[in-house]
């Protein structure tokens, strides 16, 4: 039995170790140099008998039983476990493109490397992932000036059941109490020009109702997560997450998924669903500890997604001249008349360049009132014409 | 208000029929079940070609429309950028020699020219190549932007149709009557009466890299793949920027009904053909890969006219993989028809009563 995982997150560290212990052979392939994740890397010492583990390596295309990787190489599979995670959203304001902006995961990704950013820092978004980011930088010398949650906690009241099955997520708070002084919620960085920087307070809709100005060097923004799940175009999505089983099934014959590409609840749940995915797909029942984990932490996760959930008001921040795509330098002001999204694209080239909308899709979507339809990108990741050109030929079956 | 005519499909072909029959005085309802340029014309590579077209009715169809298209589509991207057909080996040479010498007595601007020349004109052209012509008619815009051009000031109604009769189309909010019914479904458009069939091909996207390549570049051998009828995968190497900066890499052939799944075989075959005739292209990333239905005739020639067998029934569709270049003329060619006036080029090639077209 030949199982590939694909990450090296809490996901797919925890899906290869349990296949492997079922006695399949693993493959983890993971873009980084270390295996760990977002959350882990690092901190993640990871070996196990019967995994091998491919470091940076990119997977691009999942064509019948094979996966294509870099090189190019092929690996064929009996099971696939896709745990690829996911990467944070910003929402664009005017100066958002400009130097000091990064997304949250960015920052916290240097920060574990010890690179110290700035003087004056501001995190600002929604969900309880700004926390540790906030901590990172501030251990590292850092002044925090401010930690802006759009969200008001009020809306974590009505979720009493997900909080009773997850007190474990109340003690973790207590790790940041260094930083919760800092917090302000109902609260958003709306511009930013140089080292002047807009602070709103907003309504439950995140429309500013009152501003001031405040002074940092690097503004960090997270609103909550996209999952990259671009390996399997044609698996069925919701909101561009997987849809998946109690056994972690996708809709695609014998590929699984785990962790973020799912839903979004933390490292503890994706390495849970890893443990579902990894004995499923080895052809084992899923030990009765994690389905139970797996179940509490979708309470969790579902209770999280509502509570921080975007609101449309942002909607408001961004000026007629302020960039949405990046890569292609398209305004919001060149959104114009389109009814689907492939007509926005291909008239305004948002989400055509580089990152191919995995940025600016679901912003522009938003904004216009264009229905957004899960991107179909059947490439994963960039690959050079001359890798493609050196593919194997087919082996005639 | 009843419409004198609806057209079914928001293409490129729909909404230059639209075009000229409201140019013409008629009142003109277009309806798409996915709204402007959602199908096949979203996915082409914009390219309105005199170049790859043999001697015959099509070319005409090409020329006339090539006259047409400056006109039409000012705010489409047109670019005149000229196309160069290069032959990579020994034995391509006289054919595309002998095949340029027929379009030239057909009216077709093609000038042959040393490679040496045609390294001057794209520098990183593989310095191998054997024949080169310069096609200066060939041409590119956007075919999205030129949808939504031709459809300015034209009412587009979101909605499927199930059936029509030709006085009459039937859609899940009724029935719309009207005087006459376009099907301009592409390759979908077999659902209403003519053997149209979908012909998968992929184009291959890269990073920006401006300025690198400037017209238009394609081996010779593609004027066999688009001539042949073979189910199995025939690729040839098209190559070209865009205003962006990216590169456009084509084109491939296949017949595989409406499946969209990639295929690496189809990738590898792309990049090769592609790297062969620019070599500095292997370093370059592809970031995306997207594809289309090119809607075919059997005898790849499209289909313009009233349907005999159901009055009232006008078809304009199969226009395979040149319908952008071929959108204005067969706009204009069904147009006249329809109200009676000259056409403007002889319309029985394309006529709907062909033994292979009728279903
Ligand atoms: C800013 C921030 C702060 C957070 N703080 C906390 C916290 O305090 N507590 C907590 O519980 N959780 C926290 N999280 C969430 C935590 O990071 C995730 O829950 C966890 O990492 C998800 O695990 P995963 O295995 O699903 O994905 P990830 O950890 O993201 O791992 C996915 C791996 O797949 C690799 N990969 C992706 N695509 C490919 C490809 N095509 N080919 C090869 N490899 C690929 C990636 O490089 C990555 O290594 C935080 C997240 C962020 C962004
Ligand atoms: C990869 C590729 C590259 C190409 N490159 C070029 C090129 O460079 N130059 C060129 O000239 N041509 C090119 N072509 C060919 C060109 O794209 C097509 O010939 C042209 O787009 C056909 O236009 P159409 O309007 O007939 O069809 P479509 O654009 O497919 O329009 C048909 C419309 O009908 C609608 N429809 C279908 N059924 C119904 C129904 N029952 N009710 C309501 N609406 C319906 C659909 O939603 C669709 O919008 C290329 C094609 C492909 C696939």
């Amino acid at each position: 039995m030949r199982i590939v995982v694909v990450g090296a997150g809490p996901a797919g560290m925890a899906a290869a170790r349990t296949a492997a212990d079922a006695g399949a052979e693993v493959t983890m392939v993971d873009s980084e140099p270390e295996a760990g994740g977002q959350y882990l890397r690092g901190r993640a010492r990871f070996s196990h008998a019967g995994v091998t583990h491919l470091k940076n390596t990119e997977a691009w295309l999942v064509e019948g039983n094979t996966l294509h990787l870099r090189g190019p190489a092929q690996l064929r599979f009996d099971a696939l476990v896709i745990a690829t995670g996911a990467y944070d959203r910003p929402l664009p304001f005017p100066g958002w493109d400009g130097p000091g902006v990064i997304t949250a995961g960015a920052a916290q990704a240097l920060a574990k490397q010890g690179v110290t950013l700035a003087e004056r820092v501001i995190v600002t978004g929604t969900g309880p992932f700004l926390l540790p980011v906030a901590t990172a930088l501030q251990d590292l010398g850092a002044t925090l000036v401010g930690v802006y949650e759009a969200s008001s906690p009020t809306r974590w009241l009505r979720e009493a059941k997900a909080i009773t099955a997850n007190r474990h997520k109340i003690g973790e708070l207590a790790g940041y109490r260094k930083v919760l002084p800092r917090l302000e919620t109902r609260t958003a960085v709306i511009a930013k020009h140089g080292d002047r920087v807009t602070v709103a307070k907003l309504d439950s809709r995140w429309r500013p109702v009152s501003h001031r100005t405040v002074h940092a060097d690097l503004v960090c923004v997270g609103y909550g997560f996209l999952p990259r799940t671009d390996l399997l175009p044609d698996a069925r999505r919701t909101n561009d997450f997987y849809d998946v089983d109690e056994r972690q099934r996708t809709s695609v014959e014998n590929v699984y998924a785990a962790g973020e590409v799912t839903g979004i609840g933390g490292a503890d749940l994706a390495e849970a669903e890893g443990v579902v995915a990894g004995a499923a797909a080895a052809g084992l029942n899923p030990p009765a500890k994690a389905v139970e984990a797996v179940r509490k932490g979708r309470l969790f996760a579902q209770a999280l997604a509502r509570a921080h959930a975007v609101q449309p008001g942002w909607q408001t921040w961004p000026a007629p001249d302020t960039t949405v795509c990046r890569c292609e330098k398209v305004r919001l002001e060149d959104l114009t008349g389109a009814t689907s999204m492939r007509e926005l694209k291909l008239t305004s080239r948002v989400a055509m360049g580089r990152c191919q909308g995995r940025i600016c899709a679901r912003n522009a979507a938003e904004l216009t009132g264009v229905p957004f339809d899960g991107q179909r990108r059947v490439i994963a990741v960039p690959i050079p014409l001359g890798e493609l050109a050196a593919l194997p030929e087919e082996k005639k079956s | 208000m009843q419409p004198d005519v609806v057209v079914m499909g928001a293409g490129i072909i729909g909404a230059a029929c639209a075009q000229a029959l409201r140019a013409r005085g008629l009142g003109v309802l277009v309806v798409d079940r996915h709204g402007p340029a959602s199908g096949t014309s979203a996915a082409g590579e914009g390219n309105v070609l005199v170049s790859d077209k043999e001697p015959g009715p099509e070319l005409g169809l090409a020329l006339a429309s090539r006259d047409l298209w400056p006109e039409l589509a000012l705010d489409a991207e047109w670019e005149e950028k000229g196309g160069l057909v290069v032959a990579t080996t020994s034995g391509a040479v006289v054919p595309l020699q002998s095949f340029a010498a027929a379009q030239r007595a057909a009216g077709v601007d093609a000038c042959e020219i040393t490679a040496a020349d045609a390294l001057a004109r794209e520098p990183h052209l593989n310095p191998e190549i054997t024949a080169a012509v310069h096609y200066l008619q060939d041409a590119q815009l956007n075919p999205v932007k030129a949808t939504r051009t031709l459809l300015r000031g034209i009412e587009v109604r979101r909605t499927e149709v199930s059936a029509t009769d030709g006085r009459s189309v039937t859609t899940p909010e009724g029935v719309i009557s009207c005087g006459a019914v376009v099907n301009a479904t592409g390759p979908w458009a077999r659902n209403f009466g003519v053997n149209v069939l979908p012909r998968r091909g992929v184009v291959l996207v890269t990073t920006p890299i401006p300025g690198k390549i400037r017209h238009k570049v394609y081996d010779a051998d593609y004027v066999g793949a688009v001539a042949s009828g073979d189910a199995d995968l025939q690729t040839s190497g098209v190559v070209e920027s865009t205003q962006a900066g990216t590169v456009l890499i084509g084109s491939s052939r296949q017949r595989k009904g409406f499946d969209d799944t990639i295929e690496s075989k189809v990738l590898k075959a792309l990049a090769r053909k592609a790297i062969a005739m620019f070599p500095m292209l292997t370093n370059v990333p592809v970031m995306r890969a997207y594809g289309g239905f090119r809607p075919y005739a059997p005898d790849h020639l499209p289909i313009i006219g009233e349907d005999p067998r159901t009055p009232g029934l006008w078809h304009a569709t199969g226009h395979e993989g040149a319908g952008v270049g071929l959108a204005p003329a067969t706009g204009r060619l069904l147009a006249q028809l329809l109200t009676g006036e000259n056409p403007l080029v002889d319309p029985h090639p394309f006529r709907v009563d062909r033994p292979e077209v009728m279903v």
